[in-house]
């Protein structure tokens, strides 16, 4: 690599219930957006003139999300007027893919200071707003044999034979940790509290978390994606997976990701940017990769791509200390590990999308940050980021502290 | 329960009637308990058919207490948002009862009274003119935080409620009848409860009656919401259209259309949170200290404070007008249109008649507008006697000089008609500069002598500038006081000086233009930084239309009784003056162009000379200080004023420059925009500027004093 991206810092919003009841509904998405990028400024003195771009993940790109956000969460946030922003869409991915573009473009010299995360007020602009081929395109369809997520991630489960139990149980553990590492305190340094116009509190800290959930609570939760089989998912799923005669729908509102609203934000940038902003490096970006499995199957990408992201990088699972995958489902975790020969203690330790909630375009660069924090906290070098994409995507990413 | 009366009758309907303490229903303390305890011994009503609230007082309800929110500092947002969030879940109980409430409107009901009627599912008016109804808080720099941006969004549609919200126009009971204000008008007062009711009665069991719309399953707005293009337009241009309108100097309409916004994106409960927010953002702007400090103080001058008190009241009978120009013609039209009889006197008939045609043409405009009858337009018409013949002017308990600004002629219409007067009569000038003390020095009884500085149009401008001369009688000045007041208008008194106070203070605008043009300043950039500080119209503008003849015939004046530049050189002006009219011809807008030239279309353009003659880009400073040069001109202008005791109190400034010299209604008036900027950090700037641009712009010591000792201009 010619030159080091480091990563100067990695600020994200607490999350919060993406629903009119969310703490964060209130908040429009530049401004969810533009707190981060002020805080940023604020904790570094920062000559906003310096950043060469913002690059900001965004799902459901339309209506107050649509239009380049990211530029206007620039203007939002009052920056100055030659940082431009670029809003990208890489579904779940997209945060992790704007740190691993601006990663790219600091390697290449090309540009010193970056921005790269996301935003998603999923209460705001629901999920699946923005339409697209991808499930309403009836020919595209006949080609692609698209099924939902949920149906994907069920067809894991039962392709590894993990039951009900068995997935519960990891949703279980992720609300065990993320409760302990945030009452702990862990996420403090990099959850940056929403606030208003008055300076008055709107949220602190993550309030999606359910500590108090018990394996006889999640054991209640219907089936989510059951009636969607029946209604013929499951038929172009078995379609295709023909040593099954059914999928079991194990995966509940309780084992998979929450509908949250939240948004991220990571600064990136070269040595010399560095140096001459007296910015202290906290970790560096090893290498990056992205790559696509079978788009029926679909979430079974962050396997491979955390493979293709090791051999790239001429490490081995060996080399990485903590693992970060984010929890769109259970199965995705599970799958994850079992690719990887992983030790679920070196995974997720502080919980997941599960119990934290799933801000779709924000959610990558929120991984950077938990895992940057708490390498620091353990006195450990390297993790690996991955997500899950629709499409059969799978993204990654190393990280290293210097 | 203190301040509401609770009556349920054997209907099932129960009957508020509020009465809290004092003289109108505000949304106080006492209010805050009174609706808690009130929504919740209607929550746990049995047989409860509906819910009618009155009021005891002759309005219904009048918001918020002003005094209350005046006092708010920043550090309180906290405990304040509180408060706002639970007068709101107050209201929003209140219209989730399982029963309708209904609001009975017999009098005023503005701002929080009208936030009231907002939460009730249905609301009859009396059908008078008492009844008064509307969202004034924008013109006093707030917006309606008691959920009334919200729901008046969500019952009337974004392209109807914005109007109202951002104009803050109160209504009468037809408007607010025609507006969807109210549902229904009653004509007797008596009528009211009955009519709530009957209405009641009516809709007893019925579900939809006793929710309100944006509750009910399905409920679009009207209108529609982001989906319909033409909201989505109108909500693409409505910054635009705001920002060339307040030129993004008034916070409250910015945070009042953002709200109205937001209620269409959000849950009915969430978008009141925003708006709770924004209010409480609002309070502590010096935008709406400075607006609220205005209406504070315009109600003192009008109420009298500065009129001599204890001396008795007594209506002017009848008029007498010398001069039928454009001052003289406006007197004899307000003053004939207030009942007066009016006797217009000019050197010929021809010459009164022509003034009195003026009265003439705006009685037909009000006819043709419905405004008033035929009848009504004759009454008052045959109130003014055009005439050339001073012996009409007897028996006039007031006589107007309106003349033009020269002194001998006025001394001689003095010395010739005060015989005309009656025994207690007053003699006023409508001089705008010239001092009292010289004009009455040609009367035989100066302590009837005064001035009344007149604004033109008369019939539009609101302020008398009243000036006592040093001879003036306490009894003189009530006369003119109640005469100004008799004419609705508002009256400040000042002392006499050249210039007085307004034209004083409103020549430094026209002054530092003047010299921004000859320093070298881009005409353009000086005429915007006018407008950005929120006057009218730029300097350069401004002089044009009063016209540099004007303008070289005052400093004539002025030279000639040897006054000159006696507040302040003013050479580069009359340098200026000289240039433009002797060497270019260019003496105002009605004079062939000024600093403009003025296309037959209407338009204007810079005069191209005007480039040539004194543009050097070189000399170029920042806009910054173009705009705080235009501004602190006459800020400065008035602490002089206020410190030479041309002005008597600092509400007499405020109001004055607000209402007679176009001050931008930001800064509350020109002394009350000292105390909101801070008066150190004014002191501060003023040094600045001073180092900069010269000694006009040093803090004169009651600024300094003022700073010293921690005070305000109050």
């Amino acid at each position: 690599m010619v030159n080091h991206a480091f990563i100067y810092d990695a600020l994200r919003t607490p999350r919060s219930r993406g629903k009119r009841d969310g703490a964060l509904h209130e908040v429009r998405p530049v401004e969810l957006g533009a707190g981060l990028l002020r805080e940023l400024q604020r904790r570094h003195d920062l000559d906003t003139a310096r950043v060469d771009d913002v690059l900001m993940g965004c799902v459901s790109a339309i209506n107050e999300q649509g239009s380049d956000v990211a530029k206007m969460i620039v203007q939002q946030a009052q920056w100055s007027e030659t940082v431009p922003g670029v809003q990208l869409d890489r579904f779940c991915g997209s945060a992790l893919e704007a740190v691993n573009i601006a990663a790219q473009k600091i390697a290449s010299g090309w540009d010193d200071l970056i921005v790269a995360g996301g935003v998603e007020s999923m209460s705001r602009v629901p999920m699946g707003s923005g339409g697209g081929a991808l499930a309403q395109d009836p020919e595209l369809a006949f080609r692609s044999g698209y099924v939902p997520q949920g149906i994907a991630a069920d067809l894991i489960a039962t392709l590894e034979g993990w039951s009900r139990e068995q997935v519960d149980a990891f949703a279980l553990q992720s609300q065990r940790r993320a409760a302990r590492a945030r009452d702990s305190g862990w996420f403090d340094r990099s959850v940056v509290p929403v606030r208003d116009g008055n300076g008055l509190l709107i949220l602190e800290r993550d309030d999606f978390i359910k500590p108090d959930t018990s394996a006889a609570d999640l054991a209640t939760l219907k089936p989510a994606f059951q009636a969607l089989g029946d209604l013929g998912f499951d038929a172009v799923a078995l379609r295709k997976y023909t040593s099954l005669d059914r999928i079991e729908h194990v995966h509940t509102a309780g084992n998979a990701s929450g509908i949250v609203d939240g948004a991220s934000a990571v600064l990136l940038g070269s040595e010399r940017a560095g140096r001459e902003l007296g910015l202290t490096p906290r970790a560096r970006v090893v290498c990056a990769a992205v790559l696509a499995t079978d788009p029926v199957l679909m979430l079974a990408g962050p396997g491979p791509a955390a493979k293709k992201c090791l051999a790239r990088a001429g490490l081995s699972a060996a080399d990485i200390d903590l693992w970060e995958i984010n929890e769109a489902f259970a199965a995705v975790a599970m799958r994850y590990m079992k690719d990887l020969d992983i030790d679920p203690a070196s995974t997720n330790v502080n919980g997941g999308a599960i119990a934290l909630g799933h801000p779709l375009g924000a959610t990558g660069a929120m991984l950077i940050g938990i895992a940057l924090d708490e390498l620091e906290r353990r006195g450990l070098r390297r993790a690996m980021i991955s997500l899950c994409i629709a499409g059969g995507m799978g993204i990654s990413t190393i990280i290293e502290r210097v | 329960m203190s301040g509401f009366r609770y009556e349920k009758d054997s209907d099932g309907i129960v009957l508020v009637t509020m009465d809290l303490a004092g003289a109108v229903n505000t949304m106080g303390p006492e209010y805050r308990t009174a609706m808690a305890q009130t929504v919740a011994r209607l929550e746990a009503e049995n047989d409860l058919t509906g819910v009618v609230f009155a009021s005891a007082k002759n309005s219904f309800f009048a918001g918020g207490d002003l005094q209350e929110i005046l006092a708010v500092e920043a550090g309180a947002e906290a405990p304040l948002f509180e408060r706002v969030e639970s007068i709101k879940a107050d209201l929003r109980r209140l219209e989730r009862l399982p029963v309708p409430v209904v609001a009975a409107i017999n009098g005023a009901a503005l701002g929080g009274g009208y936030e009231i009627c907002l939460a009730c599912q249905y609301r009859v008016a009396w059908r008078d003119r008492r009844v008064q109804l509307g969202l004034p808080e924008v013109t006093l720099g707030l917006l309606p935080g008691g959920g009334g941006v919200v729901r008046l969004v969500t019952l009337l549609g974004l392209e109807q409620a914005l109007p109202i919200l951002l104009e803050g126009k109160s209504f009468g009971a037809e408007a607010a009848l025609a507006a969807g204000l109210v549902d229904e008008l009653v004509d007797d007062q008596t009528q009211l409860i009955a009519a709530a009711k009957r209405w009641l009665l009516a809709h007893r069991g019925d579900a939809d009656a006793a929710s309100q719309s944006w509750d009910r399953k399905g409920f679009r707005i009207p209108g529609g919401d982001f989906s319909n293009p033409a909201v989505a337009q109108l909500v693409a241009v409505a910054p635009a259209r705001l920002i060339a309108q307040t030129r993004g100097l008034l916070p409250a309409p910015e945070r009042i259309l953002a709200c109205a916004v937001e209620a269409l994106r959000v849950d009915f409960d969430t978008a009141l949170r925003a708006e709770s927010r924004a209010f409480i953002s609002l309070l502590t702007t010096p935008q709406a200290k400075n607006l609220i400090t205005g209406f504070f103080q315009r109600n003192d001058v009008n109420s009298g404070a500065s009129r001599p008190a204890g001396i008795e009241t007594r209506p002017v009978k009848k008029v007498g007008v010398l001069g039928a120009g454009m001052m003289g013609q406006g007197i004899a039209y307000v003053a004939a249109k207030a009942g007066v009889e009016v006797v217009l006197k000019d050197i010929s008939r021809e010459a009164a008649e022509r003034g009195k045609a003026y009265a003439q043409k705006q009685l037909d405009k009000d006819v043709a507008r419905g405004r008033i009858d035929g009848a009504s337009r004759d009454a008052t018409l045959a109130r003014i006697t055009a005439t050339a013949d001073a012996e009409l002017l007897a028996g006039c308990d007031l006589i107007i000089e309106a003349v033009f600004e020269d002194l001998a002629l006025k001394r001689d219409l003095t010395q010739a008609c005060e015989k005309y007067l009656d025994a207690d009569g007053v003699w006023a000038s409508n001089t705008s500069s010239l001092p009292i003390g010289m004009l009455a020095a040609a009367s035989a009884r100066p302590d009837h002598f005064i001035g009344m500085h007149f604004f033109s149009p008369v019939d539009r401008m609101p302020l008398v500038e009243i000036i006592c001369g040093e001879s003036t009688s306490e009894q003189t000045l009530a006369r003119a006081y109640d005469f100004a007041r008799q004419l609705r208008k508002t009256p400040i008194v000042v002392n006499d000086a050249l210039g007085f106070f307004t034209s004083r203070t409103f020549g430094t605008y026209l002054d530092e233009g003047v010299r921004l043009l000859h320093e070298g300043q881009h005409p353009l950039r000086i005429e915007a930084a006018g407008r950005a500080v929120g006057m009218p119209v730029g300097p350069l503008a401004l002089s044009d239309e009063v016209s540099q003849q004007l303008n070289r015939k005052i400093h004539d004046t002025w030279r000639e009784l040897g006054v000159l530049d006696s507040f302040g050189e003013q050479v580069v002006w009359r340098e200026v003056l000289a240039t433009m009219i002797d060497e270019h011809g260019r003496g105002g807008r009605h004079h062939g162009g000024g600093f403009y030239q003025y296309e037959a279309d209407g338009g204007k353009v810079i005069w191209p000379g005007l480039y040539e003659l004194y543009y050097r880009p070189e000399r170029a400073v920042p806009d910054a200080d173009l705009r705080d040069r235009l501004l602190f001109r006459p800020v400065l202008e008035s602490l002089k004023c206020l410190q030479d005791k041309v002005l008597r109190c600092v509400a007499d400034g405020n109001v004055g420059s607000l209402l007679g010299i176009g001050a931008p209604a930001w800064t509350g008036g020109y002394l009350q925009f000292v105390n909101t900027y801070g008066v150190a950090r004014f002191n501060a700037r003023c040094g600045e500027l001073a180092a900069r641009y010269g000694e006009r712009f040093e803090a004169p010591p009651i600024a300094l004093e003022k700073a010293e000792r921690g005070e305000l201009f109050v």
